[in-house]
């Protein structure tokens, strides 16, 4: 089927969704917002890496809005987005220039180490990160206008899908490119990328650098959405749920991590409302897809292609 | 003739095993040079230290009169040494055509952003040299799903993607069937002659030897035992009791 029709049609769909049920303005925007961060978890998986520690950079995003917003009176929406955006490329490329010289468990449990780091620093220094209560985020204003609280949503939903499209356009050419080949050619043959000359720690360098601009952005709209952020948001388990986004909705292109985000997002949302169990039913998706759709969720509509990866 | 590449007295052990014993050699440009010798003697060794991969405990690496022996692989291919493996090293999750296309990429760096690998001058070019090795229905391939000797041929064509100065193949012949061996290396030296690439290969096969090579240098226990042209070589006592009777 081909992409650009699939592609528009679903977000007809989202933005039709919420026309038909209100209430989903606030879960897609939220699904939108994790899709990102697990699709830069999904890029660092395409090089051979997984990471349970992103939720750090989501977190850092969060972060920076809350204290953009209380600390430097910054209210506008795009503002506040290019600065969480450019703190956590920052964030990214400081702490993606340790972990890229390890590989497999370790690279992982670094990730983890470094996120749970994050995670004692916000939950301990009460005085700037507010502790364990968080901070407030305000809404921000768009352009200089104030929205009431119910338009500043609706704003955010279709800014949200704008970000999914800037983000898959850029992604997918990324991904097209030589340095999106290297990256996926690191996880088969680091010998031979050096012997073409190809540095393989630069490769995952920018490949770390931006799944943390990515996660950042994710970061950022969740904030900005749910209206506080939390320590919580760093914490390893949040991590592991990127992880799970992005191998339930599928690594091989743009859409499985988002797909994964808005599927896991509404299972818990329908879910919890008949049962405290609602993780049961996530863990039964996960094991259904692990052993009938290989490719992830989005393997439903997404024909499978050479060199895909799964 | 002017030097291209010189090996100073190197040195290097593994345990208790001495797989370069002050080694002295160089290879001239245009010159296509052949290491035979026993399995372990050292030879893939020789080429591990000339690319950067291992550092010798002693000695130096020249290329061009510079001392290349603390730089690491990326930086030597750059300047113009490419490799092919004994064992074929290629991106076994990406077609053969991505394989060579990133090899062609990566002479002009990666960092082109917004511009596709799959682009046509690219593309053209690695079509070019797979037909040139008889693999341009291998194009689409999987890598991973290629019988051994096709591999080793696109091993070599990556080689060449990168257009290099002199090219370092490990038994370029290994893995592939008697028939074909001449006629790839008929391709492959006519594409070297034609490029003007010099070429250091460790061989066994000593027809392939004498019928390629201009300068044949015999290893024996991390040491060069003996060199000269193979119509020389071949008729040393020596060499004939070590080395031909077993490589």
């Amino acid at each position: 089927m081909p992409l650009l029709p699939l592609a528009t049609g679903a977000i007809i769909a989202l933005v039709a969704a919420t026309f038909a049920f209100p209430w989903l303005e606030f879960v897609l925007t939220l699904a939108i917002a994790k899709g990102l961060a697990a699709l830069g978890v999904a890029i660092l998986l395409r090089g051979g890496l997984i990471s349970i520690g992103h939720a750090m950079f989501f977190a850092i995003g969060a972060y920076a809005t809350a204290f953009a917003m209380r600390d430097f009176g910054i209210t506008d929406v795009f503002a506040l987005i290019l600065i969480s955006a450019i703190i956590s490329l920052v964030a990214g490329l400081l702490i993606g220039a340790f972990v890229v010289r390890y590989r497999a468990i370790f690279f992982a449990m670094l990730n983890l180490a470094i996120s749970m780091v994050l995670f004692s620093l916000l939950s301990k220094f009460y005085g700037v990160t507010g502790g364990t209560d968080g901070l407030r985020v305000g809404t921000p204003t768009v352009l200089g206008m104030v929205l009431e609280a119910k338009g500043f949503a609706t704003f955010l939903f279709y800014a949200a899908i704008a970000a999914m499209v800037l983000a898959g356009l850029a992604v997918n050419a990324y991904f097209k490119s030589p340095l999106g080949e290297a990256l996926s050619a690191v996880h088969t043959n680091e010998i031979r990328l050096e012997y073409l000359g190809i540095p393989v720690r630069g490769v995952l360098l920018v490949a770390y650098g931006l799944s943390a601009l990515l996660a950042g952005i994710g970061g950022t709209f969740a904030a900005m959405t749910i209206g506080h952020v939390l320590p919580d948001m760093a914490y390893w388990t949040d991590s592991g749920h990127l992880v799970l986004v992005a191998v339930l909705g599928g690594i091989s292109g743009i859409g499985g991590p988002f797909v994964g985000a808005a599927f896991l997002e509404l299972v818990h949302t329908l879910a919890a409302g008949v049962t405290d169990a609602w993780n049961m039913i996530v863990g039964a998706a996960l094991l259904g897809v692990i052993f009938f759709l290989p490719k992830g969720l989005i393997g439903f509509i997404r024909p499978t292609k050479k060199g895909d990866l799964a | 003739m002017t030097v291209l590449l010189e090996a100073k007295n190197l040195h290097i052990t593994f345990g208790a095993v001495k797989a370069a014993n002050g080694v002295d050699l160089h290879i001239d440009e245009g010159e296509f040079l052949a290491i035979i010798g026993p399995n372990g003697s050292g030879k893939t060794t020789f080429l591990n230290l000339c690319t950067g991969y291992i550092r010798p405990s002693e000695g130096e690496v020249y290329l061009d009169g510079k001392p290349i022996t603390r730089l690491p692989p990326r930086t030597i291919a750059r300047k113009g040494i490419a490799r092919a493996f004994q064992i074929p090293q290629l991106f076994l999750d990406q077609t053969v055509l991505t394989n060579l296309m990133l090899a062609i990429a990566s002479r002009e760096g990666l960092w082109q952003v917004g511009k596709a690998l799959g682009r046509p001058a690219y593309r053209d070019e690695a079509m070019a040299l797979l037909a040139m090795f008889n693999l341009a229905d291998c194009a689409p391939t999987l890598a991973s799903t290629l019988p051994e000797g096709r591999r080793k041929l696109v091993d070599i064509a990556i080689a060449l993607a990168l257009k290099p100065r002199l090219v370092l193949l490990d038994e370029p012949t290994s893995g592939v069937s008697a028939l074909e061996r001449f006629a790839l290396m008929e391709t492959l030296m006519g594409a070297l002659r034609q490029a003007k690439v010099s070429a250091l290969f460790v061989e066994h096969d000593m027809d392939v030897v004498e019928r390629y090579a201009d300068r044949v240098v015999v290893w024996e226990a991390g040491r060069v035992m003996a060199e000269g042209k193979p119509e020389a070589v071949f008729k040393d006592a020596r060499v004939i009791e070590n080395v031909i009777g077993v490589a």
